[in-house]
């Protein structure tokens, strides 16, 4: 044994945990981060899906990693790829099922996480940040999912980058040139599938994960907000530990646990009995090779996308151009970012909101899911007409918020958090 | 809450099963069963027979499909094996090249067929065939109008006559409509015979397009056994742990 350094911090334990202690804060992390991060005792339900992207998220990057080995981002040679991991690759069928449904898991659990943000206002101050790099991660993610949807080359991947990509030819004066230096190409091809592919496995997951990183730490800096909306860190005891927080670890690593259980038990449902998920989550023209001269009968985007693609198709064009409903899909997302600064309720938990609030989020909850199913569907009968009312009423709940929730009614918050789940 | 979640969670799937039910007349009901190695075996043979003349499986190795259907070797290449004599082959056509000219439409691989189209409309596609004397091959499809295949299993079917109905156009004028079709000449096996005939290859080609399919469903049910248990115990640990907190 070498005797230890003159300035090796000797109070930092021995063996081996204290060999890396002393060169790198192993044990500080863990206990500031998980072992003695306090967290609000009464988190319920909605509390799981934070975890739960977490959790998709490595289950992504490690099923990705696996199919990379196999794939090959040529048009020649991507859509018998696929098929080659699905029959040959040894478990290949699964590493591709767990990837293709764990990308629409991962939607269903942010959409409910950030659902969650809005019951309860997680976004309020101090958190503003912590919801902005949130939605920064939505943003990527959407841009993660759009690419990686190309990839296996089938006929949807192809007429829906297609559609996606010819959005951006409605910008006026560069629109063409936009689109054709996205392409690498004067058509959706080899070059296309070949830069989706490299941003796919590459660019965007490193972003994300920077994104997810930012998140936690700006997490753990502010602390978890709670569904009664009320600070734990007013009242502590004599260790100067929340009265009302208990430690990440083990109170919420074995909750979580609990939770993933649950979750994977829906999961693998899906995995091992409808992968397709009834062609919302497959859809059907994937399973036949991209092919430039035949369309699809009716192109729609994957289930996620489908409210963002009905707003777009719900604006007419105007003065000649379509660019109205690409600027009406942005505008539904950029609108997230101001959240924190729309909301003007002294209170933050729809618990202690008054009525219009809590009609006003049903309302949008329902105007979310109305305008993903026109989304789905042909633009004939009602859905065109159903799909202008949900976007207005999605866009009423934000731009409006400033107004209702000043003046709506609200009841007394409570100084301790009310029980816990 | 969750309750209003999961009610919302059912109106979307509503929705998306709603969404496969339209357009055109109604598929047949397949009633195949990717479990029934019999039929299966039988699809196979059904499939090398009148089909493989001219449609591949390119995604299905012939040694695979020995191996999933319980098929022996010597009956895979002595009876199976039409196109090539290595079992590691997959499943090529005998077709040419230049066969697009021979039907206007090159025969189109059916390894995915059952994937990108459904079961049912396999089902139904070769039951629907009829006779319509304006068509280079003397039929026509019911479920695929303006079809470039002929009836090949005409012999095994008999041949079949389109019926119309009279259903006004919006001006109230009147006009016939493609209702369905019923036979005209009797085939070598009996209808339901037929029925089995085509269901057996609709099954095997279900097989086909994921040939997993039956190995992942029984796995699942273990997988979903195991995880029951990890949730009990899941949620005893997370009982045990915070029965402290208060």
């Amino acid at each position: 044994m070498a005797a230890a350094p003159e300035s090796a911090d000797l109070s930092k334990g021995g063996g081996f945990i204290g060999w890396i202690d002393q060169r790198f804060p192993l044990t500080k992390l863990w206990k500031e981060q998980v072992a003695e991060y306090y967290a609000p005792k009464n988190f319920n339900f909605w509390y799981y899906f934070g975890s739960l992207a977490m959790l998709i998220l490595v289950n992504q990057l490690v099923t990705g990693i696996f199919l990379t080995m196999h794939y090959k981002p040529s048009s020649a040679e991507a859509f018998s790829s696929v098929e080659y991991i699905m029959r040959d690759v040894d478990w290949g069928w699964l590493i591709r099922y767990l990837h293709s449904t764990g990308a629409s898991a991962f939607f269903i659990v942010v959409y409910l996480h950030m659902f969650r943000a809005l019951l309860y206002g997680s976004h309020r101050k101090p958190r503003e940040l912590l919801w902005i790099f949130g939605c920064l991660i939505f943003v990527l993610l959407m841009a993660e999912a759009f690419m990686g949807y190309v990839l296996p080359w089938g006929n949807m991947s192809y007429w829906g980058a297609q559609v996606i990509v010819s959005l951006f030819g409605s910008v006026p004066y560069i629109g063409g040139a936009l689109v054709d230096w996205i392409r690498g190409d004067y058509n959706i091809g080899d070059a296309t599938l070949n830069r989706f592919f490299a941003l796919h496995v590459a660019a965007l997951p490193l972003a994300l994960i920077f994104l997810v990183i930012a998140h936690l730490m700006a997490l753990h800096e502010v602390g978890s907000n709670n569904p009664d909306g009320i600070e734990i860190k007013k009242y502590k005891d004599a260790q100067g530990h929340p009265l009302d927080g208990i430690p990440f670890h083990p109170y919420y690593t074995v909750k979580d646990l609990f939770g993933v259980a649950g979750f994977l038990l829906l999961f693998c449902g899906v995995v091992f009995f409808a992968p397709t998920f009834g062609g919302l989550f497959l859809e059907s023209p994937n399973f036949e090779p991209a092919n430039p001269l035949q369309t699809p009968p009716h192109i729609a985007p994957v289930w996620y996308f489908t409210p963002y693609y009905a707003m777009l198709r719900a604006v007419p064009s105007f003065a000649g151009t379509q660019v109205w409903g690409v600027m009406v899909m942005g505008a539904a997302i950029v609108v997230l970012f101001f959240v924190p600064w729309l909301d003007r309720s002294p209170v933050r938990s729809i618990r202690y909101r008054g009525p219009i609030y809590k009609v006003m989020l049903t309302i949008f909850a329902l105007s979310f899911i109305s305008l993903g199913i026109c989304g789905l569907k042909p633009p004939a009968g009602i859905y065109p007409t159903l799909a202008k009312v949900s976007t207005i009423l999605y866009f009423a709940f934000f731009l409006l918020m400033p107004w209702y929730t000043k003046f709506d009614s609200v009841k007394p918050v409570p100084e301790r958090v009310t029980g816990h789940a | 809450m969750l309750k209003s979640c999961v009610l919302l969670g059912f109106a979307l799937l509503s929705a998306g099963t709603a969404m496969a039910e339209e357009g055109g007349i109604a598929l047949l009901q397949s009633g195949t069963d990717i479990r029934n190695t019999g039929s299966l075996q039988r699809g196979a043979r059904n499939f090398m027979n009148y089909c493989s003349g001219c449609h591949s499986l390119k995604y299905l190795r012939y040694n695979r499909m020995a191996a999933d259907l319980k098929i022996p070797e010597t009956e895979l290449s002595a009876n199976l094996m039409l196109t090539s004599d290595k079992p590691f082959d997959t499943i090529n056509s005998a077709m040419p090249k230049d066969s697009e000219t021979w039907f206007g439409k090159q025969p189109p691989d059916l390894s995915l067929m059952a994937r990108a189209r459904g079961v049912d409309y396999i089902y139904s596609f070769l039951k629907g065939f009829y006779v319509d004397k304006t068509h280079p091959w003397g039929v026509n499809n019911l479920y695929l109008p303006g079809a470039a295949m002929p009836h090949v299993l005409a012999e095994r079917q008999g041949l079949q006559k389109p019926v119309f109905k009279n259903e006004p156009d919006e001006r109230g004028s009147a006009r016939m409509v493609l209702e369905g079709v019923e036979s005209m000449t009797p085939g070598a096996l009996k209808p339901e015979e037929y029925d089995q005939f085509v269901r057996d290859i609709a099954n095997f080609l279900d097989y086909a397009g994921e040939p997993v399919k039956g190995k992942r469903q029984s796995m699942g049910v273990f997988v979903t056994l195991f995880l029951l248990v990890f949730f009990v115990f899941a949620y005893l640990l997370k009982k045990e742990y915070w029965k402290e907190v208060h």
